[in-house]
């Protein structure tokens, strides 16, 4: 049904997704956590900066990420000469702007969940001996599921439509770095690529939907674990 | 043995209790926001004082002088909530076995022993959610007992119960109590619970320890009313089942002074229990009445008389090694000549059993 090409970009297109929301969920984590728990001096301009990518318009977000990862930009050096790592027009490079663009709403997701936890269960585990990264292991980390849930699946679904960020940063490389949104649109610049096109755009119409089916199932049960009813939801 | 002297100022409120509990059941007694929570949260290393000290066995727990504050996970006390907070993601084996987690747990047959012990062997593989208020309780206290702890600390562990639940579960207080060697610091504002689980009472009002001592003193000092809206004044007495008369549901009680006729008890011929009579349910007579409703009419001679507002006067009457407590108007007291050292008959209208 889709040809060759159309295949790779598919492909492409949930590889880069995948490891864009892999990498970015512990930090995420992190982030949320101490947005929610700390308050420190600057956590208000550090809670802006993190929604940046948010309001910004993804070819700014592209364009500083070429000019801080680029070949000759100060982190793209360091990553090459001391990893090997290089960004800057590779699938790498598209998974990272799509982290970006997807963190803001992973963050705020799993806040949120974080600021719902009745915190005088963290105080009931300590009592039993639970020191802080056993409190946040066994107590915070699972009460805050149903909120991880919604922030990787929403940040999934952000990264499958990359769009800006991605063509500013890495260019349209097929195989490297045309994911979905990038070949849809390089369909329509085409002359009879239409019917490409509206293949692709089919597909992200069935990807987006079963992402959002997946995410309310997994949400639905989290949270009626975490509410702390049987599966049979007796009561 | 737990010893704490503590400040705190917080706020308008200020927190000053000093007091040790041993062996046994210590209440801290008084209304609300008279500090009790404060107190074990203190002791549990939730709430900080800013001076005094907390010693376990001798252990320091906390010590502001020396700059000594041990982090809660560390103290091994056992605090049982007054909402129960069982982990709602975990079943009730889960929060059972949550302490094991941290090497605090107990082994296999000790598991065995507080699921026996607390009636949790149905409910291991429930979730919280579905759990009835006295079940969560139950769990609740299970799930500190297998954390090894050295001091149990209760917090109106009845306060969310309507009656029966309560009685059921003051039942498994009890027997923990008297199975497990473990102090318990029992917090509540309710007189039945404090008369019939506890050895030593710490009477709090306003952040402040107004009195220590034994159940039976401390209960039955009517001069600590004034500080204390639901304080009854009364009489708390050790008696012992002597007869129980199903027919007419009348049990007969021995104390140090005579017996007493209550309605029938839960208890078996020969058990212990504890009495309790409210100061304003004792009238006095010179005389042995004759043909009369009242079924307990004591024997005794006047200790003391004591002068309160509002017209009353507070009679204690010596019956054999025990005081009952007595609240008569001054005019009757004027009439009746009461004085130290008179012969008198004490009608007791009621008789509340603690157990």
């Amino acid at each position: 049904m889709l040809a060759p090409e159309e295949q790779e970009v598919l492909w492409l297109s949930l590889r880069i997704a995948f490891w864009s929301v892999l990498v970015s969920l512990p930090f995420a984590i992190a982030v949320a956590y101490l947005l929610a728990r700390a308050s420190f001096p600057g956590k208000t301009l550090f809670d802006a900066a993190v929604h940046l990518p948010l309001v910004l318009p993804p070819v700014v977000v592209g364009f500083f990420l070429l000019i801080l990862f680029g070949r000759r930009g100060p982190l793209g050096e360091i990553l090459d000469s001391w990893f090997g790592i290089v960004l800057a027009f590779r699938w790498t490079g598209a998974a990272l702007a799509a982290g970006i663009m997807g963190f803001p709403l992973m963050v705020r997701a799993i806040r949120l969940s974080f600021e719902t936890i009745d915190r005088k269960l963290e105080a009931a585990a300590s009592t039993l001996g639970a020191g802080r990264a056993g409190v946040f292991v066994t107590i915070t980390l699972p009460l805050a599921l149903p909120g991880i849930i919604t922030g990787v699946l929403l940040s999934f679904a952000r990264s499958l439509g990359e769009f800006g960020a991605t063509i500013t940063f890495v260019s349209n490389i097929p195989g490297e770095t045309r994911t979905l949104p990038l070949a849809i649109y390089t369909y329509t610049q085409t002359p009879a690529g239409d019917a490409a096109a509206l293949r692709l755009s089919a597909i992200a119409v069935l990807l987006s939907l079963a992402a959002l089916y997946v995410s309310e199932v997994l949400v639905r049960r989290a949270a009626r674990r975490v509410a702390g009813q049987d599966a049979f939801g007796r009561h | 043995m737990l010893s704490v002297d503590i400040e705190r100022g917080l706020g308008e409120f200020r927190l000053a209790a000093s007091f040790e509990a041993g062996e046994g059941v210590t209440a801290l007694f008084g209304r609300s926001g008279a500090g009790k929570t404060s107190v074990v949260n203190a002791i549990a290393g939730i709430l900080r004082p800013d001076r005094g000290r907390i010693t376990i066995n001798g252990e320091i727990l906390f010590d502001a002088a020396r700059g000594i504050d041990v982090a809660t996970p560390r103290r091994r006390v056992g605090y049982v909530f007054q909402e129960g907070r069982l982990f709602p993601h975990l079943n009730v084996r889960q929060n059972l076995n949550y302490a094991g987690l941290f090497s605090r747990g107990m082994p296999a047959s000790e598991f065995d022993r507080v699921v026996e012990l607390l009636g949790l062997r149905e409910l291991l593989d429930r979730s919280p959610g579905n759990l009835s208020g006295g079940e969560k309780q139950r769990v609740a206290i299970g799930r500190v007992l297998l954390s090894s702890p050295r001091l149990l600390l209760l917090d109106e562990p009845l306060a969310s119960l309507d009656a029966h639940r309560k009685s059921e579960v003051l039942q498994y207080i009890e027997l923990i109590r008297d199975e497990v060697k473990v102090p318990i610091v029992y917090v509540s504002h309710a007189v039945e619970e404090v008369v019939r689980i506890a050895d030593t009472v710490v009477l709090m009002s306003a952040g402040r320890v107004l009195a220590v001592g034994a159940a039976e003193d401390v209960m039955g000092r009517p001069d600590l009313r004034p500080g204390e809206g639901t304080f009854e004044g009364g009489a708390v007495i050790d008696a012992r089942v002597v007869e129980q008369d199903m027919e007419q549901d009348l049990a007969t009680l021995a104390f140090d002074g005579g017996t007493l006729t209550a309605a029938s008890v839960d208890a078996l011929i020969g058990e212990p229990v504890r009495v309790r009579i409210r100061a304003r349910d004792v009238s006095i007579a010179l005389d042995r009445p004759q043909r009369i409703s009242i079924q307990n009419v004591l024997e005794g001679t006047i200790a003391q008389v004591g002068e309160r507002p509002n017209g009353v006067v507070d009679v204690a009457i010596a019956v054999g090694g025990t005081t009952l407590r007595s609240r008569v108007t001054r005019r009757a007291a004027r009439q009746l000549g009461l004085a130290r050292g008179l012969s008198v008959y004490a009608l007791v209208k009621a008789v509340s059993l603690s157990r």
